[in-house]
Protein backbone atom coordinates (compact mmCIF):
# COMPACT_ATOMS: atom_id res chain seq x y z
CA UNK A 1 0.00 0.00 0.00
CA UNK A 2 0.98 3.42 -0.63
CA UNK A 3 1.24 6.38 2.11
CA UNK A 4 1.67 9.79 2.18
CA UNK A 5 3.26 11.97 4.82
CA UNK A 6 5.45 14.86 5.43
CA UNK A 7 8.67 13.96 6.58
CA UNK A 8 10.92 16.92 8.11
CA UNK A 9 8.52 19.89 5.91
CA UNK A 10 8.61 17.44 2.67
CA UNK A 11 5.40 15.40 0.98
CA UNK A 12 6.42 12.14 0.61
CA UNK A 13 4.70 8.84 -0.96
CA UNK A 14 6.09 5.41 -0.02
CA UNK A 15 5.18 1.75 -0.57
CA UNK A 16 4.48 -0.53 2.59
CA UNK A 17 3.56 -3.17 4.14
CA UNK A 18 0.81 -3.79 6.77
CA UNK A 19 2.98 -4.83 9.22
CA UNK A 20 6.08 -2.63 8.29
CA UNK A 21 7.47 -1.18 10.97
CA UNK A 22 8.24 3.14 10.77
CA UNK A 23 11.96 2.69 12.04
CA UNK A 24 12.62 0.63 9.04
CA UNK A 25 10.56 3.00 6.72
CA UNK A 26 12.41 5.95 7.53
CA UNK A 27 15.62 4.58 7.82
CA UNK A 28 15.83 2.06 4.54
CA UNK A 29 13.22 3.55 2.25
CA UNK A 30 13.60 6.85 2.93
CA UNK A 31 17.73 6.95 3.98
CA UNK A 32 16.76 8.98 7.60
CA UNK A 33 19.43 6.87 9.33
CA UNK A 34 20.03 9.30 12.70
CA UNK A 35 16.86 7.33 13.52
CA UNK A 36 18.75 4.34 15.51
CA UNK A 37 17.76 1.04 16.86
CA UNK A 38 18.37 0.56 20.14
CA UNK A 39 16.01 -1.93 21.65
CA UNK A 40 13.20 -2.33 18.99
CA UNK A 41 11.16 -2.99 21.96
CA UNK A 42 9.85 0.48 22.91
CA UNK A 43 12.34 0.45 26.16
CA UNK A 44 14.99 3.36 24.89
CA UNK A 45 14.21 6.18 23.03
CA UNK A 46 17.07 5.59 20.46
CA UNK A 47 13.99 5.46 17.80
CA UNK A 48 11.95 8.77 19.00
CA UNK A 49 10.60 10.91 16.63
CA UNK A 50 7.86 13.67 16.20
CA UNK A 51 4.72 12.79 15.00
CA UNK A 52 2.77 15.53 14.84
CA UNK A 53 4.51 17.32 17.34
CA UNK A 54 4.00 14.33 19.53
CA UNK A 55 7.22 12.00 20.95
CA UNK A 56 6.74 8.57 19.50
CA UNK A 57 9.00 5.47 19.51
CA UNK A 58 9.00 4.78 16.03
CA UNK A 59 10.32 1.18 16.65
CA UNK A 60 6.83 0.63 18.13
CA UNK A 61 4.33 2.31 15.47
CA UNK A 62 3.53 0.35 12.21
CA UNK A 63 4.18 2.49 9.55
CA UNK A 64 0.68 3.02 7.63
CA UNK A 65 -0.68 4.61 10.61
CA UNK A 66 1.33 7.92 10.27
CA UNK A 67 -0.30 8.08 7.01
CA UNK A 68 -1.57 11.98 6.26
CA UNK A 69 0.74 12.78 9.26
CA UNK A 70 4.29 15.22 10.22
CA UNK A 71 7.10 13.58 11.32
CA UNK A 72 9.43 15.21 12.38
CA UNK A 73 13.39 13.69 12.98
CA UNK A 74 16.53 16.07 13.94
CA UNK A 75 17.68 16.78 10.54
CA UNK A 76 13.99 18.14 9.96
CA UNK A 77 15.52 20.85 12.97
CA UNK A 78 18.45 22.20 10.59
CA UNK A 79 16.59 25.11 9.19
CA UNK A 80 18.60 27.34 6.70
CA UNK A 81 21.49 25.58 7.59
CA UNK A 82 20.98 26.58 11.28
CA UNK A 83 21.22 24.26 13.83
CA UNK A 84 18.58 24.04 16.74
CA UNK A 85 19.45 25.95 20.05
CA UNK A 86 19.03 22.00 21.79
CA UNK A 87 21.46 20.64 18.80
CA UNK A 88 24.09 23.60 19.41
CA UNK A 89 23.86 23.26 23.51
CA UNK A 90 23.70 19.13 23.84
CA UNK A 91 27.20 19.55 22.18
CA UNK A 92 28.54 22.39 24.20
CA UNK A 93 27.58 21.23 27.33
CA UNK A 94 28.65 17.26 26.87
CA UNK A 95 25.27 16.14 26.86
CA UNK A 96 26.22 13.75 24.16
CA UNK A 97 29.60 11.43 24.24
CA UNK A 98 29.00 8.28 21.97
CA UNK A 99 25.78 10.15 20.13
CA UNK A 100 23.59 6.19 19.83
CA UNK A 101 21.22 8.57 21.81
CA UNK A 102 21.49 11.73 20.81
CA UNK A 103 19.12 12.33 18.04
CA UNK A 104 15.87 10.63 19.96
CA UNK A 105 17.49 12.44 23.00
CA UNK A 106 17.09 15.67 20.90
CA UNK A 107 13.93 14.93 19.80
CA UNK A 108 12.39 14.26 23.22
CA UNK A 109 13.61 17.83 24.20
CA UNK A 110 12.03 19.23 21.63
CA UNK A 111 9.07 17.80 22.33
CA UNK A 112 9.18 19.09 26.09
CA UNK A 113 10.40 22.34 25.29
CA UNK A 114 7.19 22.90 22.88
CA UNK A 115 4.56 22.06 25.10
CA UNK A 116 6.81 24.06 27.98
CA UNK A 117 9.27 26.72 27.23
CA UNK A 118 10.09 27.06 30.85
CA UNK A 119 10.47 23.67 32.70
CA UNK A 120 12.04 22.49 36.00
CA UNK A 121 14.87 20.18 36.72
CA UNK A 122 11.91 17.37 37.77
CA UNK A 123 10.01 18.36 34.31
CA UNK A 124 13.25 17.78 32.56
CA UNK A 125 14.27 14.96 33.42
CA UNK A 126 10.21 13.16 33.68
CA UNK A 127 10.62 14.21 29.74
CA UNK A 128 13.79 12.29 29.07
CA UNK A 129 12.94 9.14 31.17
CA UNK A 130 11.93 7.18 28.62
CA UNK A 131 15.36 7.89 26.76
CA UNK A 132 18.21 5.60 28.04
CA UNK A 133 21.36 7.18 27.85
CA UNK A 134 24.49 4.71 28.92
CA UNK A 135 27.43 7.26 28.75
CA UNK A 136 26.53 10.61 30.15
CA UNK A 137 24.84 9.91 33.17
CA UNK A 138 21.87 12.56 31.95
CA UNK A 139 23.59 15.44 34.25
CA UNK A 140 25.11 16.94 31.10
CA UNK A 141 22.13 16.74 29.33
CA UNK A 142 19.67 18.34 32.01
CA UNK A 143 22.30 21.16 32.31
CA UNK A 144 22.29 21.64 28.53
CA UNK A 145 18.57 22.03 28.89
CA UNK A 146 18.57 24.18 31.86
CA UNK A 147 21.15 26.68 29.60
CA UNK A 148 18.70 27.28 27.15
CA UNK A 149 15.80 27.56 29.45
CA UNK A 150 17.28 29.76 32.18
CA UNK B 1 44.47 29.08 31.58
CA UNK B 2 46.18 28.31 28.19
CA UNK B 3 43.70 28.04 24.74
CA UNK B 4 42.87 24.66 25.17
CA UNK B 5 43.58 23.89 29.33
CA UNK B 6 40.74 25.09 31.75
CA UNK B 7 38.24 25.72 28.77
CA UNK B 8 34.55 23.93 27.93
CA UNK B 9 35.38 22.50 24.06
CA UNK B 10 32.89 20.72 22.43
CA UNK B 11 33.56 17.10 21.58
CA UNK B 12 34.99 17.06 17.75
CA UNK B 13 32.10 14.85 16.35
CA UNK B 14 29.74 16.15 19.41
CA UNK B 15 27.45 18.48 16.18
CA UNK B 16 27.53 15.58 13.86
CA UNK B 17 25.97 13.14 16.93
CA UNK B 18 23.28 16.04 17.46
CA UNK B 19 22.17 16.74 13.78
CA UNK B 20 22.11 12.97 12.72
CA UNK B 21 24.95 12.67 10.83
CA UNK B 22 27.48 10.15 12.68
CA UNK B 23 27.07 7.10 10.83
CA UNK B 24 27.39 4.08 12.97
CA UNK B 25 28.44 0.47 12.04
CA UNK B 26 24.47 -0.62 11.24
CA UNK B 27 24.07 2.66 9.17
CA UNK B 28 25.88 0.95 6.61
CA UNK B 29 23.49 -0.70 3.85
CA UNK B 30 25.49 -2.29 0.44
CA UNK B 31 23.92 -3.53 -2.50
CA UNK B 32 23.11 -6.69 -2.52
CA UNK B 33 23.78 -7.02 1.30
CA UNK B 34 22.52 -9.90 3.06
CA UNK B 35 21.20 -10.46 6.87
CA UNK B 36 22.56 -12.91 9.26
CA UNK B 37 20.34 -14.89 12.05
CA UNK B 38 21.39 -17.96 13.58
CA UNK B 39 19.96 -20.84 14.88
CA UNK B 40 20.38 -22.52 18.48
CA UNK B 41 18.90 -24.93 21.09
CA UNK B 42 17.01 -23.38 23.92
CA UNK B 43 19.48 -25.15 26.87
CA UNK B 44 22.80 -23.73 28.44
CA UNK B 45 24.44 -27.51 27.99
CA UNK B 46 24.74 -29.66 25.25
CA UNK B 47 26.10 -32.63 23.42
CA UNK B 48 25.36 -31.81 19.24
CA UNK B 49 24.88 -35.26 18.27
CA UNK B 50 23.79 -34.07 14.34
CA UNK B 51 23.07 -30.41 12.73
CA UNK B 52 20.34 -30.72 9.58
CA UNK B 53 20.96 -27.37 7.63
CA UNK B 54 18.56 -28.41 4.80
CA UNK B 55 15.56 -27.30 5.86
CA UNK B 56 17.01 -23.96 5.70
CA UNK B 57 19.11 -23.87 2.74
CA UNK B 58 15.65 -24.80 0.58
CA UNK B 59 13.75 -21.10 2.05
CA UNK B 60 13.61 -18.39 -1.11
CA UNK B 61 15.86 -16.00 -0.37
CA UNK B 62 18.49 -17.59 1.30
CA UNK B 63 22.15 -17.36 0.10
CA UNK B 64 24.27 -19.32 2.68
CA UNK B 65 24.01 -21.07 5.43
CA UNK B 66 27.01 -21.96 7.33
CA UNK B 67 28.44 -24.67 10.65
CA UNK B 68 31.52 -25.23 12.19
CA UNK B 69 32.78 -27.63 8.90
CA UNK B 70 32.67 -24.14 7.18
CA UNK B 71 35.44 -22.13 9.59
CA UNK B 72 38.81 -23.27 8.93
CA UNK B 73 40.40 -22.38 12.66
CA UNK B 74 36.91 -23.42 14.80
CA UNK B 75 38.81 -22.68 17.98
CA UNK B 76 39.80 -19.25 18.39
CA UNK B 77 40.72 -17.39 22.27
CA UNK B 78 43.34 -13.96 22.52
CA UNK B 79 45.00 -16.52 25.58
CA UNK B 80 43.53 -19.19 25.39
CA UNK B 81 42.01 -21.11 22.24
CA UNK B 82 39.10 -22.93 23.76
CA UNK B 83 36.21 -21.02 21.65
CA UNK B 84 34.71 -21.83 18.56
CA UNK B 85 33.25 -19.82 16.42
CA UNK B 86 30.19 -22.02 15.89
CA UNK B 87 30.69 -25.26 17.86
CA UNK B 88 30.97 -28.71 16.59
CA UNK B 89 30.61 -30.63 19.98
CA UNK B 90 28.80 -28.96 22.65
CA UNK B 91 26.83 -26.33 23.67
CA UNK B 92 28.08 -24.35 26.62
CA UNK B 93 26.08 -21.39 27.26
CA UNK B 94 22.33 -20.68 26.94
CA UNK B 95 21.70 -18.99 23.42
CA UNK B 96 25.05 -19.53 21.58
CA UNK B 97 24.82 -19.79 17.99
CA UNK B 98 25.12 -22.75 16.21
CA UNK B 99 24.53 -22.20 12.94
CA UNK B 100 24.80 -19.08 10.65
CA UNK B 101 21.98 -17.97 8.07
CA UNK B 102 22.58 -15.20 5.33
CA UNK B 103 19.57 -13.98 3.35
CA UNK B 104 18.27 -11.58 1.47
CA UNK B 105 16.52 -9.90 4.53
CA UNK B 106 16.26 -10.28 8.67
CA UNK B 107 12.52 -11.82 8.25
CA UNK B 108 13.59 -14.79 5.44
CA UNK B 109 17.08 -15.33 7.83
CA UNK B 110 15.14 -15.72 10.85
CA UNK B 111 12.35 -18.04 8.86
CA UNK B 112 15.64 -20.01 7.44
CA UNK B 113 17.11 -19.94 11.39
CA UNK B 114 14.31 -21.78 12.85
CA UNK B 115 14.26 -24.64 9.93
CA UNK B 116 17.84 -25.89 11.46
CA UNK B 117 17.48 -29.31 12.71
CA UNK B 118 20.00 -29.45 15.72
CA UNK B 119 20.05 -32.80 17.33
CA UNK B 120 21.53 -32.80 21.12
CA UNK B 121 21.80 -34.64 24.21
CA UNK B 122 21.26 -32.16 27.25
CA UNK B 123 23.64 -32.04 29.69
CA UNK B 124 23.51 -31.29 33.82
CA UNK B 125 25.11 -27.24 33.36
CA UNK B 126 27.07 -25.96 36.45
CA UNK B 127 25.95 -22.44 36.99
CA UNK B 128 27.79 -21.43 40.40
CA UNK B 129 32.10 -21.24 40.35
CA UNK B 130 31.74 -22.43 44.28
CA UNK B 131 30.20 -25.47 42.96
CA UNK B 132 32.24 -26.04 39.67
CA UNK B 133 35.32 -25.85 41.27
CA UNK B 134 33.98 -29.24 43.32
CA UNK B 135 35.39 -32.85 42.30
CA UNK B 136 32.40 -35.13 40.58
CA UNK B 137 31.21 -30.99 39.09
CA UNK B 138 29.49 -31.32 35.75
CA UNK B 139 32.19 -30.68 33.36
CA UNK B 140 31.60 -27.47 31.20
CA UNK B 141 35.47 -28.49 29.31
CA UNK B 142 36.86 -31.76 29.33
CA UNK B 143 39.38 -32.11 31.77
CA UNK B 144 38.14 -29.76 34.49
CA UNK B 145 36.06 -26.66 35.21
CA UNK B 146 39.40 -24.78 36.10
CA UNK B 147 41.56 -22.64 34.12
CA UNK B 148 45.24 -23.36 34.31
CA UNK B 149 48.05 -21.35 34.40
CA UNK B 150 51.33 -21.91 33.57
CA UNK B 151 50.45 -25.53 35.06
CA UNK B 152 48.77 -24.40 38.21
CA UNK B 153 45.22 -24.34 38.91
CA UNK B 154 46.03 -20.56 40.33
CA UNK B 155 47.37 -17.64 39.90
CA UNK B 156 49.64 -17.33 42.85
CA UNK B 157 51.40 -14.12 44.18
CA UNK B 158 53.20 -14.16 47.38
CA UNK B 159 54.64 -10.74 49.14
CA UNK B 160 56.54 -10.91 52.58
CA UNK B 161 55.28 -13.26 55.25
CA UNK B 162 51.79 -12.97 55.86
CA UNK B 163 51.90 -15.37 59.14
CA UNK B 164 53.94 -13.56 60.82
CA UNK B 165 51.98 -10.18 59.75
CA UNK B 166 48.53 -11.54 61.40
CA UNK B 167 51.02 -12.46 64.13
CA UNK B 168 51.87 -8.92 64.48
CA UNK B 169 48.54 -7.31 63.83
CA UNK B 170 46.19 -6.28 66.75
CA UNK B 171 43.45 -6.96 64.54
CA UNK B 172 42.36 -9.62 62.01
CA UNK B 173 39.05 -9.11 59.91
CA UNK B 174 38.24 -11.65 57.24
CA UNK B 175 35.10 -11.50 54.62
CA UNK B 176 33.52 -13.20 52.34
CA UNK B 177 31.97 -10.74 49.14
CA UNK B 178 30.00 -11.68 46.24
CA UNK B 179 29.68 -9.63 43.35
CA UNK B 180 26.89 -9.56 40.72
CA UNK B 181 27.37 -10.35 36.69
CA UNK B 182 27.30 -6.78 34.58
CA UNK B 183 26.16 -6.46 31.29
CA UNK B 184 28.01 -3.61 29.62
CA UNK B 185 24.18 -2.40 27.95
CA UNK B 186 26.04 0.11 25.47
CA UNK B 187 22.81 1.50 23.57
CA UNK B 188 24.11 0.69 19.87
CA UNK B 189 24.03 -3.18 19.77
CA UNK B 190 26.83 -5.38 18.33
CA UNK B 191 26.76 -4.73 14.94
CA UNK B 192 29.42 -5.78 11.52
CA UNK B 193 29.47 -5.76 7.61
CA UNK B 194 32.00 -7.29 5.89
CA UNK B 195 32.06 -7.66 1.74
CA UNK B 196 35.07 -9.50 -0.04
CA UNK B 197 36.55 -8.19 -3.11
CA UNK B 198 37.52 -9.66 -6.10
CA UNK B 199 40.36 -11.07 -5.15
CA UNK B 200 39.02 -12.50 -2.19
CA UNK B 201 40.40 -9.40 0.06
CA UNK B 202 37.87 -9.27 3.55
CA UNK B 203 37.06 -5.78 4.88
CA UNK B 204 35.28 -5.56 8.04
CA UNK B 205 33.37 -2.61 8.71
CA UNK B 206 32.67 -2.47 12.76
CA UNK B 207 32.75 -0.94 16.19
CA UNK B 208 35.61 -2.04 17.72
CA UNK B 209 37.39 -0.94 20.83
CA UNK B 210 40.39 -3.07 19.63
CA UNK B 211 41.39 -3.11 16.01
CA UNK B 212 44.52 -4.88 15.54
CA UNK B 213 43.58 -7.25 18.31
CA UNK B 214 40.30 -8.00 16.07
CA UNK B 215 42.57 -8.48 13.01
CA UNK B 216 45.40 -10.97 14.05
CA UNK B 217 41.94 -12.83 15.61
CA UNK B 218 39.94 -12.98 12.74
CA UNK B 219 42.71 -13.88 10.46
CA UNK B 220 43.50 -16.56 12.73
CA UNK B 221 39.93 -18.37 12.72
CA UNK B 222 40.03 -17.34 8.44
CA UNK B 223 43.60 -18.85 8.25
CA UNK B 224 43.91 -15.23 5.99
CA UNK B 225 47.30 -13.65 5.64
CA UNK B 226 46.58 -10.08 8.20
CA UNK B 227 47.67 -8.02 4.36
CA UNK B 228 44.04 -9.87 3.65
CA UNK B 229 41.81 -8.80 5.90
CA UNK B 230 41.54 -4.92 6.61
CA UNK B 231 39.59 -3.76 9.80
CA UNK B 232 37.38 -0.37 9.61
CA UNK B 233 36.11 1.09 12.84
CA UNK B 234 33.60 3.53 12.94
CA UNK B 235 31.97 5.12 15.59
CA UNK B 236 31.16 3.04 18.89
CA UNK B 237 27.64 3.66 20.34
CA UNK B 238 29.14 3.27 23.81
CA UNK B 239 32.09 0.05 24.19
CA UNK B 240 32.79 -0.09 27.84
CA UNK B 241 35.30 -2.65 27.48
CA UNK B 242 32.35 -5.07 25.95
CA UNK B 243 33.50 -4.43 22.39
CA UNK B 244 37.09 -5.42 23.01
CA UNK B 245 36.56 -9.31 21.71
CA UNK B 246 35.62 -9.89 18.50
CA UNK B 247 31.70 -11.26 18.36
CA UNK B 248 29.96 -11.00 15.02
CA UNK B 249 32.79 -10.20 12.74
CA UNK B 250 33.70 -13.85 12.17
CA UNK B 251 30.53 -14.82 10.69
CA UNK B 252 30.33 -12.09 8.67
CA UNK B 253 33.15 -12.49 6.88
CA UNK B 254 33.05 -16.33 6.58
CA UNK B 255 29.71 -15.41 4.85
CA UNK B 256 30.87 -12.68 2.44
CA UNK B 257 33.32 -14.80 1.96
CA UNK B 258 31.58 -17.82 1.02
CA UNK B 259 28.51 -15.90 -0.72
CA UNK B 260 30.88 -12.93 -2.64
CA UNK B 261 28.13 -10.34 -1.36
CA UNK B 262 28.28 -7.69 1.67
CA UNK B 263 26.76 -9.51 4.93
CA UNK B 264 25.73 -7.66 7.76
CA UNK B 265 24.95 -9.08 11.58
CA UNK B 266 23.11 -7.07 13.98
CA UNK B 267 22.51 -8.25 17.13
CA UNK B 268 19.04 -7.77 18.83
CA UNK B 269 19.05 -6.44 22.46
CA UNK B 270 18.06 -9.75 23.66
CA UNK B 271 21.29 -11.41 21.63
CA UNK B 272 22.88 -8.75 23.87
CA UNK B 273 21.42 -9.88 26.99
CA UNK B 274 22.02 -13.47 26.21
CA UNK B 275 25.20 -13.82 23.82
CA UNK B 276 27.35 -10.72 24.99
CA UNK B 277 30.08 -10.60 27.06
CA UNK B 278 29.92 -9.72 30.31
CA UNK B 279 31.37 -8.22 33.94
CA UNK B 280 32.73 -11.34 35.83
CA UNK B 281 30.19 -12.31 38.63
CA UNK B 282 33.34 -12.55 41.03
CA UNK B 283 33.20 -14.46 45.15
CA UNK B 284 36.25 -14.13 47.05
CA UNK B 285 37.66 -14.23 50.85
CA UNK B 286 39.89 -11.48 51.89
CA UNK B 287 41.74 -11.37 55.43
CA UNK B 288 43.21 -8.55 56.65
CA UNK B 289 45.36 -7.74 59.44
CA UNK B 290 46.08 -4.43 60.89
CA UNK B 291 47.61 -2.17 64.19
CA UNK B 292 45.71 -0.37 66.63
CA UNK B 293 46.79 3.43 64.55
CA UNK B 294 45.39 1.51 61.85
CA UNK B 295 48.29 0.56 59.63
CA UNK B 296 48.32 -2.46 57.84
CA UNK B 297 50.10 -5.40 58.26
CA UNK B 298 49.02 -8.34 56.35
CA UNK B 299 46.27 -9.89 53.68
CA UNK B 300 45.43 -13.12 52.14
CA UNK B 301 42.66 -13.24 49.63
CA UNK B 302 41.19 -16.37 48.00
CA UNK B 303 39.70 -15.21 44.85
CA UNK B 304 37.38 -16.65 42.40
CA UNK B 305 36.24 -15.67 38.88
CA UNK B 306 33.16 -16.45 37.19
CA UNK B 307 34.48 -16.74 33.34
CA UNK B 308 31.86 -18.26 31.90
CA UNK B 309 31.62 -20.53 29.03
CA UNK B 310 34.83 -19.67 27.78
CA UNK B 311 38.75 -18.27 28.91
CA UNK B 312 38.74 -15.30 26.19
CA UNK B 313 39.82 -12.69 28.93
CA UNK B 314 39.85 -14.62 31.95
CA UNK B 315 42.95 -15.23 32.93
CA UNK B 316 44.23 -11.83 31.75
CA UNK B 317 41.81 -10.53 33.89
CA UNK B 318 43.22 -11.82 36.67
CA UNK B 319 46.41 -11.17 35.82
CA UNK B 320 45.57 -7.56 35.82
CA UNK B 321 43.79 -7.92 39.03
CA UNK B 322 46.98 -9.11 40.91
CA UNK B 323 48.67 -5.90 40.60
CA UNK B 324 45.96 -4.10 41.36
CA UNK B 325 44.51 -5.87 44.86
CA UNK B 326 45.43 -3.62 47.77
CA UNK B 327 44.40 -0.70 45.60
CA UNK B 328 46.26 2.55 46.96
CA UNK B 329 47.31 0.73 49.91
CA UNK B 330 50.51 -0.19 50.89
CA UNK B 331 50.46 -3.82 52.71
CA UNK B 332 54.00 -5.35 53.29
CA UNK B 333 52.84 -8.98 53.29
CA UNK B 334 50.38 -10.58 51.01
CA UNK B 335 49.15 -14.22 49.68
CA UNK B 336 46.85 -14.32 47.16
CA UNK B 337 45.35 -17.42 45.16
CA UNK B 338 43.35 -16.26 42.16
CA UNK B 339 41.35 -19.19 40.08
CA UNK B 340 39.25 -18.37 37.04
CA UNK B 341 36.84 -20.87 36.87
CA UNK B 342 34.69 -22.41 34.21
CA UNK B 343 30.60 -21.99 34.27
CA UNK B 344 27.43 -22.65 31.90
CA UNK B 345 26.98 -19.23 31.60
CA UNK B 346 27.86 -16.14 29.07
CA UNK B 347 31.75 -15.62 28.76
CA UNK B 348 32.83 -12.73 30.79
CA UNK B 349 35.07 -10.17 29.25
CA UNK B 350 36.59 -6.63 30.08
CA UNK B 351 34.37 -4.15 32.03
CA UNK B 352 35.64 -1.25 32.88
CA UNK B 353 38.90 -2.63 35.03
CA UNK B 354 38.33 -6.32 34.79
CA UNK B 355 37.87 -7.51 37.95
CA UNK B 356 40.33 -4.89 39.65
CA UNK B 357 36.32 -2.99 40.03
CA UNK B 358 35.51 -5.85 41.89
CA UNK B 359 38.15 -6.14 44.10
CA UNK B 360 37.60 -2.24 45.08
CA UNK B 361 34.43 -2.73 46.35
CA UNK B 362 36.06 -5.67 48.90
CA UNK B 363 39.31 -3.02 49.66
CA UNK B 364 36.64 0.11 50.98
CA UNK B 365 34.70 -1.50 53.01
CA UNK B 366 37.57 -2.98 55.14
CA UNK B 367 38.66 0.05 55.24
CA UNK B 368 35.51 1.22 56.15
CA UNK B 369 35.39 -1.21 58.74
CA UNK B 370 38.69 -0.60 59.83
CA UNK B 371 38.03 3.06 60.48
CA UNK B 372 34.88 1.92 62.78
CA UNK B 373 36.92 -0.35 64.90
CA UNK B 374 40.41 1.80 65.25
CA UNK B 375 38.06 4.90 65.88
CA UNK B 376 40.15 6.49 63.24
CA UNK B 377 38.92 9.13 60.46
CA UNK B 378 37.94 6.95 57.28
CA UNK B 379 40.23 9.73 55.79
CA UNK B 380 42.84 9.37 57.90
CA UNK B 381 43.32 5.57 57.80
CA UNK B 382 43.20 5.90 54.18
CA UNK B 383 46.01 8.57 54.08
CA UNK B 384 47.91 6.75 56.66
CA UNK B 385 48.40 3.21 53.99
CA UNK B 386 48.51 5.08 50.71
CA UNK B 387 51.40 3.55 48.90
CA UNK B 388 54.20 6.33 47.74
CA UNK B 389 57.19 6.02 45.18
CA UNK B 390 59.92 3.34 46.11
CA UNK B 391 56.84 0.80 47.11
CA UNK B 392 56.85 -2.73 46.24
CA UNK B 393 53.51 -4.02 44.70
CA UNK B 394 52.69 -7.67 45.50
CA UNK B 395 53.66 -8.70 41.88
CA UNK B 396 57.15 -7.08 42.33
CA UNK B 397 56.63 -3.85 41.01
CA UNK B 398 58.65 -0.89 42.27
CA UNK B 399 56.11 2.31 42.06
CA UNK B 400 57.10 5.54 41.06
CA UNK B 401 55.56 8.83 40.49
CA UNK B 402 52.75 8.00 42.70
CA UNK B 403 50.56 10.93 42.76
CA UNK B 404 47.61 9.46 44.96
CA UNK B 405 48.41 11.86 48.26
CA UNK B 406 47.66 14.90 46.19
CA UNK B 407 44.95 13.38 44.67
CA UNK B 408 43.17 12.58 47.56
CA UNK B 409 43.96 16.26 49.11
CA UNK B 410 42.45 17.73 46.04
CA UNK B 411 39.18 14.98 46.87
CA UNK B 412 38.77 16.46 50.56
CA UNK B 413 39.46 20.06 49.76
CA UNK B 414 36.75 20.27 46.97
CA UNK B 415 34.18 18.00 48.77
CA UNK B 416 35.00 20.00 51.86
CA UNK B 417 35.07 16.89 53.77
CA UNK B 418 36.51 18.21 56.89
CA UNK B 419 33.43 20.77 57.07
CA UNK B 420 31.16 17.90 57.18
S1 LIG C 1 14.67 1.27 19.53
FE1 LIG C 1 12.71 2.11 19.80
S2 LIG C 1 12.57 2.42 21.91
FE2 LIG C 1 14.49 1.41 21.68
S1 LIG D 1 25.78 9.37 24.53
FE1 LIG D 1 26.12 7.22 24.48
S2 LIG D 1 24.20 6.46 25.05
FE2 LIG D 1 23.94 8.56 25.29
Amino acid sequence: MEIAFTLNGLAVKVDVKPADILTDVLRQKLGVLSVKKGCETGDCGACAVLVDGELVNSCVTLAPTVAGKSITTVEGLIVNGEMDIIQRRLAEYHGTQCGFCTPGMVMAIKALLNGNPHPDEAEIRRAIAGNLCRCTGYQKIVEAVQSITA
Amino acid sequence: MGKVIGQRLPLYDSYRHTTGQTRFTDDIYLPGMLFVKTAKIPVPHARILNIDTTGAERVAGVAAVITHKDVPNNYWGAFVQDQPVLPDKYVRFLGQPVVAVAAVDEDTALEAAEKVKIDYEELTPVFDPEEAMQPGAPEVHEGGNIAKFGGYDAMMVRLGDVEKGFAESDYVIEHKFHTAMNEHAFLEPHCSVAEADANGHITIYTASQTTSWHQFLICGVLAAPINTVRIVSGPTGGGFGGKSNPSTEFVVALLAKKTGKPVKWRWTREEEFLISTVRSADTFWMKTGFKKDGTLVARQIRYIQDTGAYNDFGTYGMMKLTSQINGPYRIPNVWFDGYVVYTNKQVTGPMRGYSITQSVSANETQMEIIAEMTGLDPIEVRRKNLVQDGDILPTQQVLEAVGVRETLDAVIKASNWYSK
